[in-house]
C-alpha cells in the first residue's frame, strides 16, 4: 500500500508537470509529420511512418524517463519533501521502488498515447505492420524501463543535472556496447579489460531494438523477445537494489 | 515511562571541499518522559535540527543510540507512533491540502474510510477546512506550517517532534500552534519541540533542555528551575520614616524613590516578611508585593551566550 501510495503520488506529480506535455506534444507532432514526409518519399511511405513513429516513441520516451525521472527523486531531496517521507514508517527501498513504479506508470501512459497515434496512422497506410510494430513498442517500453532505473540509480546519490547527464551518456553508450567490445578486442590488454567491464556493466540497449526488422518486414524470434524482457527485468532489479543500498546510507542534511 | 532516550549521540559532518570533520552533536544525552512537553532550546548552529533529524532517521549517527518507546528509532513500527514536522517545511505544491494529507495517511497504512474522517478532522483542527481543495502552491507560509502540523498528527502519534513549529508565523499563527501543543499535552501525547522563541517555550513546556555546541548544558523541570533560581520580590511602599527607609535600604538589593513611593528589590531570603512587619509597625502602607522569577531567557543567555560566538563557526551548510 505504501509503495502504491508513493507510485500514485509520483504519477500525479508527473502528469501535473508541464514538461511532460511539451515532450508529448512534440512527439505527436513528429509522428503526424511523417504523413507529410510520406507524401514526399514515393515508394518509401510505410518505411517513413514506421521509422519516424518508432523513433519518436523511443527518443521522447527516453527524454521523459531521463529528465522527468531524475527530477522526481532529486527534487524530493532538494526541496526537502523527503524529510517527511523518510520520517514516516516507510523504508528507503520502498521509497525508491514507489518512485520507480510511478515513473514507469507515467511512461506507460505516455507510450500508450504516442502509440495510439502512431498505430492509427500505420493502420491506414500499412495495416500488416501493426502487430510487428506493437512488438517493437513493447521492447521500447522495456528499454525505457531500464533507462528509468538508470536515472533513479544516478539520482539516488547525485544532483539532478549530473544524473541527467550520466543517464543520457549510458543511453548513448548502451546502444553501442557490442561495438565497444569489438573495439576492445582490437586494443591492448588494459583497454580490453575496460571495454569488457563496460560491456557487462552497462545495459545493452540493442537487445530492445527491433525497429529495423519491423521496417523491413523481417520476423523476430519469440526467444529473442523473451530473453530481452528477462534481461531488462534482471537489469532493472539489480539497479534498484543498488540504488536502495546507496540511498540507505545517505544523509539528508 | 521514557518516550525518547538519547545516549552519547555523536554526529560528525565532513566539509565538502576541505573534508575537515566538524562535530555538530557531541555526546548528547537526553531523556523525554511520556506525556511531557519538552522544549529544546539552543543558539543557531547548536545542533538542534541535526539532533531532530538524527532522531527521525534522516541522518545516520556517527555513534550513540536513540531509543523511542524502548526500541531502536529506525524500527518501522516505532516510526508509526511518531509524528514529525521539519523546520521550514516544503510540501508537494501540486497537491491539494486534502490530497496531501490523504497521501501521508496512506504511508501509515490507514484505511480509506478512516483516512477521510481523519483528514477532515485535522483540517478543521488547524483551521484549513475551507481551503481543503486548494493546491498547496497557493498557501502562505503560515498555512503551510499549519498543514505541516496536520501531517505530523495524521497517525495520532504518541510522540510529536516539531522543529521550530512557530518560526516565521505571525502572533496569531504562533498562538494557534501553541494552543495545538497544549491540546496535544492534554490528550496525553508527548511533545518534543525545538524553538528559539523563548517566551513560547516558557509558556507551554514542562521541561527544557538547552543545547550548546552539540551538548546539553541544561535539562530541567522548567517551573522548579525558575522558582529555584529567582526567589526575589519587588516591594512598593509609602509613608515610612527615615529610619525605616534606612533599614529597608540595607535589606534590599536596590531601592528607588519615586515621589512618595519607594520601590525595593528584596532578596528571597526571608527579608520580605521582615520588611512587611517593619513597614506595618512604622504605620507605612504596602502598595504591592510582586514575586520576581528569573526568566527562561536570562537562563538561556547565561548558558548559551559564551558559546554563541563560537557556534557561528559550526553553521556548516544547513545544519
Amino acid at each position: 500500500m505504501k509503495v502504491q501510495a508513493i507510485a500514485v503520488n509520483t504519477f500525479r506529480e508527473a502528469v501535473r508537470d508541464k514538461v511532460l506535455y511539451s515532450l508529448l506534444f512534440f512527439a505527436i507532432a513528429l509522428i503526424g509529420a511523417s504523413v507529410v514526409l510520406n507524401r514526399l518519399a514515393i515508394g518509401q511511405q510505410t518505411k517513413i511512418i514506421t521509422d519516424l513513429g518508432l523513433a519518436s516513441i523511443s527518443i521522447f520516451g527516453t527524454l521523459i524517463a531521463a529528465f522527468v525521472g531524475i527530477g522526481l527523486v532529486s527534487k524530493e531531496i532538494e526541496r526537502r519533501t523527503i524529510f517527511t517521507i523518510v520520517s514516516k514508517p516507510v523504508s528507503r527501498g520502498c521509497f525508491i521502488l514507489g518512485k520507480y513504479l510511478g515513473l514507469v506508470l507515467t511512461l506507460a501512459v505516455e507510450v500508450a498515447i504516442m502509440s495510439a497515434c502512431f498505430l492509427t496512422m500505420l493502420a491506414i497506410y500499412a495495416d500488416d505492420l501493426v502487430i510487428p510494430a506493437l512488438w517493437a513498442i513493447g521492447l521500447i517500453f522495456m528499454e525505457l524501463s531500464v533507462v528509468t532505473a538508470v536515472a533513479i540509480f544516478f539520482s539516488s546519490f547525485s544532483t539532478a543535472f549530473l544524473s541527467g547527464l550520466f543517464t543520457m551518456a549510458v543511453w548513448l553508450i548502451g546502444h553501442f556496447t557490442p561495438d565497444l567490445r569489438v573495439f576492445g578486442e582490437r586494443s591492448g590488454t588494459a583497454m580490453r579489460w575496460l571495454t569488457e567491464f563496460l560491456y557487462y556493466a552497462l545495459p545493452n540497449l540493442r537487445n530492445f531494438n527491433i525497429k529495423e526488422q519491423v521496417v523491413h518486414g523481417i520476423p523476430v524470434a519469440a526467444e529473442f523477445m523473451a530473453l530481452s524482457v528477462v534481461y531488462g527485468l534482471v537489469y532493472v532489479s539489480v539497479l534498484l537494489v543498488v540504488a536502495t543500498l546507496v540511498f540507505e546510507r545517505r544523509d539528508f542534511v | 515511562m521514557v518516550a525518547l532516550k538519547v545516549e552519547n549521540l555523536v554526529k560528525d559532518f565532513k566539509r565538502s571541499i576541505t573534508l575537515r570533520k566538524v562535530r555538530v552533536v557531541d555526546g548528547l544525552n537526553l531523556e523525554i518522559r511520556q506525556g511531557e512537553t519538552f522544549g529544546f532550546l539552543g543558539p543557531n548552529g547548536a545542533g538542534k535540527t541535526t539532533t531532530l533529524k538524527l532522531i527521525n532517521g534522516l541522518l545516520h549517527p556517527t555513534s550513540g543510540s536513540i531509543r523511542i518507546f524502548g526500541q531502536d528509532h529506525r524500527n518501522v513500527a516505532v516510526k508509526g507512533r511518531v509524528g514529525f514536522l521539519p523546520e521550514n517545511p516544503y510540501f508537494y505544491d501540486y497537491l491539494t491540502a486534502e490530497e496531501f494529507l490523504d497521501f501521508y495517511a496512506q504511508l501509515f497504512g490507514i484505511r480509506r474510510a478512516d483516512r477521510r474522517v481523519r483528514v477532515r478532522r485535522l483540517l478543521e483542527r488547524v483551521g484549513l477546512a475551507a481551503r481543503a481543495a486548494e493546491p498547496l502552491r497557493k498557501f502562505s507560509k503560515g498555512m503551510t506550517q499549519r498543514l505541516g502540523m496536520a501531517q505530523a498528527l495524521i497517525n495520532e502519534p504518541e510522540l510529536v517532534i516539531l522543529d521550530e513549529p512557530m518560526s516565521g508565523l505571525d502572533p496569531i499563527g504562533r498562538r494557534d500552534v501553541r494552543n495545538i501543543i497544549v491540546e496535544l499535552k492534554r490528550e496525553g501525547r508527548t511533545v518534543f519541540f525545538s524553538s528559539h522563541l523563548i517566551p513560547d517555550v516558557e509558556m507551554i513546556c514542562d521541561r527544557v533542555g538547552i543545547l550548546v555546541s552539540g551538548r546539553l548544558s541544561e535539562q530541567a523541570d522548567l517551573h522548579q528551575r525558575l522558582e529555584m533560581t529567582s526567589p526575589a520580590s519587588d516591594l512598593r511602599v509609602s509613608g515610612i520614616s527615615e529610619e525605616t527607609f534606612e533599614r529597608l535600604d540595607a535589606l534590599s538589593i536596590r531601592t528607588v524613590v519615586r515621589g512618595p513611593e519607594i520601590l525595593a528589590e528584596v532578596p528571597g531570603d526571608g527579608s520580605v516578611e521582615k520588611l512587611i512587619d517593619l513597614v506595618r509597625a512604622d504605620g507605612g502602607r504596602i502598595i504591592s508585593i510582586v514575586p520576581k522569577r528569573e526568566s527562561l531567557e536570562s537562563i538561556f543567555l547565561r548558558e548559551a551566550a559564551p558559546e554563541c560566538t563560537e557556534s557561528s563557526e559550526l553553521e556548516v551548510d544547513r545544519f
